[in-house]
């Protein structure tokens, strides 16, 4: 039954996000894009939202709600409509508990899962992206040896969100030594032998969100490390939940734009009338409105499919190349109808253009 | 619950459509290459098919609402053919706007004639207030007097009526614009040309002539002869039959372009080209590539529409989403049917294809019931909190 209907309890969380993303995301976006820091009380802050917890079954210490991609659709587009940057900072632990609640062993969920289920933050990231030109996540460089019973991991990743201080790392890879392969994903200790974590990175966007590169030398972990154990894991499925995410953070992004803009454009006189007045600057706005809104059915319909356990592969990819295209787009445009104020950094929005090229071309620094 | 997958009950509509859509897709270029022709109203094989209500029967509460459900049913029959049905439904655009607008008496009377809905004048085609059709009021004979030209008037031709809109005050501006019911036959009142056009060429699209044509004072719609005062938003009780029909004409343009896709598709794979969504670009085909942002563009425009009516099943006011989905969808059609002769090259502009008739046929889907550009005013000014004083 196609439905654009969120569940009551969805709509009771969307409204308190939205609060908490106006109260306390946006206020703190500046600062600490400036700072290239994330603020350890907001991170605690967000902690206690219990958006990682929540969905974590009982047995392993957390909420036992159910599992739900679309509710934390909904979840990462008001937080990243407060700042994308800290919305993702806030959401990477969920990318590794959820992968591991997903796809993991049993082993691994009780290894791993009650983590996330403690009173204070915890950091745990997944490490995907690579420094390549054009990187397809599906082509990974890192290389996973099976060598007797264990694994021995080699390759360059960069963008891992909290390289700094996570405990463990969900590295991708591809699995045998002559690249040829499937690509599986492996749990890795921060403080494996062969592991280096980089200073953290400098980025044009997304500032807020620590992030480092990660050097693999011979890095060897045993067979129940590889995510799912024996089984190994579906990795599109563990991509596709970052996909959606990504598209989420930029759907929030976009309307924070739109939302900026409107009233700015209507204050903002020029020969004798309010440039929101002006077709040219209107309709600028009116398809901020059109493409806000198609990105977001699309992220819907991907995260439905996730949460039915539907293959959204093909929903996802979609929902990401559009929503980085308009995004980007929105973004732009933002800029154009602040005119040279939208240049300057006294307002959001040249913050939020960087942020936008950004989302645009990553994987894997959020999930739903 | 958020969701968008069809129940079984909806999947068996949409195979009993796809069916049908193949039968009348066999007549498509005959009656694109004859247009001086109309399809019949019910095709030879449409015998041995049930009727859609039959199909629709038994529906429960996990169905899709039928709001929607009926913008997908426009889409899987203009994937077809545009012109083409396999039954002609007994409706017009002038049935819509008598069920919203007509009094119970005037559904009586002319519920169950083909209605046509004429509001485009030669110069008067966006802004209705434009209207220069005049009705005149002759209290002695206590009947109208209509004066004036229409065109681009759809099922103009076979109607056995029309809803018209013309001005009882022209001073008034559109306060005075009322809507009247015009049955065929009215001395006065003459079809006067079958329009020729880019595409949607089997449609009977018409243009008529009304002088000193005389029809009964009670054929005013809704019975209101008063003219509301200014900002009592008389105008808007007129437009209020737009709420489903943008949606559903965005759906019907939608139905071309999934099927200019469907083709693009298979051609695609007979030559080995495969669409693949897991892959990053460096694995990509510029072709799949480019396919795969028609593809996203139409399943965003999609998407709109399906809100929109979403909200109209659910009562909810869905002004801004009608106009966001006409835009998209006018903006998104165009874009896939040209992105899909682009891709496959000459052989995309062949006749011996569909694929130009669709690029032909889906033109028009950004013009008629307001232009993107209409829509985008409209976007604009809501968003904006704006009169269209405000925002002209």
């Amino acid at each position: 039954m196609i439905s654009f209907g969120p569940s009551e309890e969805q709509e009771v969380v969307r409204e308190t996000l939205r609060g908490f993303a106006q109260e306390a995301v946006r206020p703190l976006a500046r600062e600490c894009d400036e700072e290239s820091r994330v603020p350890e009380d907001f991170l605690q802050g967000v902690w206690e939202l219990g958006l990682t917890s929540t969905q974590i079954p009982e047995s392993y210490g957390g909420g036992g709600e159910e599992r739900s991609p679309v509710t934390n659709t909904l979840v990462l587009e008001e937080l990243a409509y407060g700042d994308a940057a800290l919305a993702l900072a806030a959401t990477a632990p969920s990318q590794f508990a959820f992968a591991i609640r997903d796809q993991g062993s049993e082993e691994q969920r009780q290894a791993y899962l009650p983590l996330f289920c403690g009173d204070a933050f915890h950091a745990a990231s997944v490490a995907l992206v690579e420094p390549v030109p054009a990187f397809d996540v599906f082509s990974p460089r890192t290389v996973a040896e099976s060598k007797g019973d264990a694994w021995v991991l080699s390759g360059t990743k960069s963008f891992v969100p909290f390289g700094d201080r996570a405990s463990h790392f969900l590295v991708l890879a591809r699995a045998g030594s002559n690249g040829s392969g499937r690509v599986e994903a492996f749990v890795v200790p921060r403080d494996a032998e062969g592991l280096s974590i980089s200073e953290p990175e400098k980025k044009m966007g997304l500032k807020a969100l620590p992030t480092h590169s990660l050097t693999l030398e011979r890095v060897e972990v045993g067979a129940a490390d590889r995510l799912g154990g024996e089984a190994g894991c579906d990795v599109a499925r563990l991509v596709n939940h970052g996909r959606v995410g990504l598209c989420a953070a930029m759907t929030g992004l976009s309307r924070a734009v739109m939302e900026y803009a409107i009233p700015y454009a209507k204050d903002r006189h020029a020969f004798d009338q309010a440039i929101a007045q002006k077709q040219a600057v209107a309709f600028m706005l009116s398809d901020m409105a059109i493409e806000t809104d198609s990105m977001r059915w699309m992220l819907w319909k991907a995260a439905s499919q996730l949460e039915q356990g539907l293959d959204a592969t093909r929903s996802a990819h979609l929902a990401r190349a559009y929503a980085a295209k308009q995004s980007m787009k929105i973004a732009d445009n933002g800029i154009q109808v602040l005119g040279g104020h939208g240049f300057i950094r006294e307002h959001p929005v040249e913050m939020w253009y960087r942020h936008a090229r950004c989302l645009g071309v990553l994987e894997g620094v959020a999930a739903v | 619950m958020i969701d968008f997958e069809l129940s079984d009950n909806d999947k068996k509509v949409f195979d009993h459509l796809r069916q049908e859509a193949l039968v009348c897709r066999n007549y498509a270029r005959h009656y694109d290459e004859n247009e001086h022709e109309f399809p019949p109203d019910e095709l030879p094989e449409a015998a041995d098919f049930p009727s859609l209500l039959k199909v629709l029967g038994g529906r429960t509460e996990d169905d899709t609402g039928m709001g929607v459900l009926s913008m997908l049913i426009s889409q899987a029959q203009t994937w077809g053919d545009y012109s083409v049905r396999m039954r002609r439904g007994s409706g017009g655009l002038g049935n819509a706007a008598l069920r919203a607008a007509g009094t119970p008496a005037q559904h009586e009377k002319w519920g169950d004639l083909t209605l046509a809905m004429a509001i485009t004048e030669p110069g008067c085609g966006s802004d209705p207030s434009l209207v220069a059709t005049t009705a005149v009021l002759d209290e002695d004979a206590g009947e109208w007097v209509i004066n004036g030209e229409k065109i681009f008037v759809t099922t103009g031709c076979r109607a056995e009526g029309v809803v018209i809109w013309a001005t009882i005050d022209k001073s008034a501006g559109r306060a005075g614009i009322k809507s009247f019911l015009v049955e065929k036959g009215t001395p006065g009142f003459v079809v006067a040309h079958k329009e020729k056009k880019l595409g949607i060429r089997a449609d009977d699209t018409a243009a008529y002539v009304f002088t000193d044509c005389r029809i009964p004072r009670e054929n005013l719609l809704g019975g209101k002869e008063e003219i509301p005062k200014a900002g009592s938003g008389g105008f808007k009780g007129v437009m209020k039959t737009f709420n489903m029909t943008r949606p559903a004409v965005a759906a019907i343009g939608l139905g071309i372009a999934e099927a200019a896709l469907d083709f693009t598709r298979e051609q695609l794979e007979q030559a080995d080209v495969t669409i693949d969504y897991g892959p990053g670009m460096p694995n990509q085909s510029a072709v799949a590539q480019k396919f795969q942002e028609l593809e996203a563009s139409y399943e965003a425009a999609v998407l709109t529409v399906l809100r929109a009516a979403w909200l109209a099943d659910h009562g909810k006011p869905n002004n801004l989403e009608s106009s966001i989905c006409k835009a998209k969808a006018g903006s998104a059609v165009r874009e896939v049917t040209q992105g899909c002769i682009e891709i496959l090259g000459p052989m995309g502009v062949s006749r011996d294809h569909l694929l130009e008739k669709w690029f032909r046929d889906c033109r028009i889907t950004d013009i008629y019931e307001g232009t993107g550009q209409i829509q985008n005013l409209i976007i604009a000014r809501t968003i904006l909190g704006y009169t269209r004083k405000d925002l002209k």
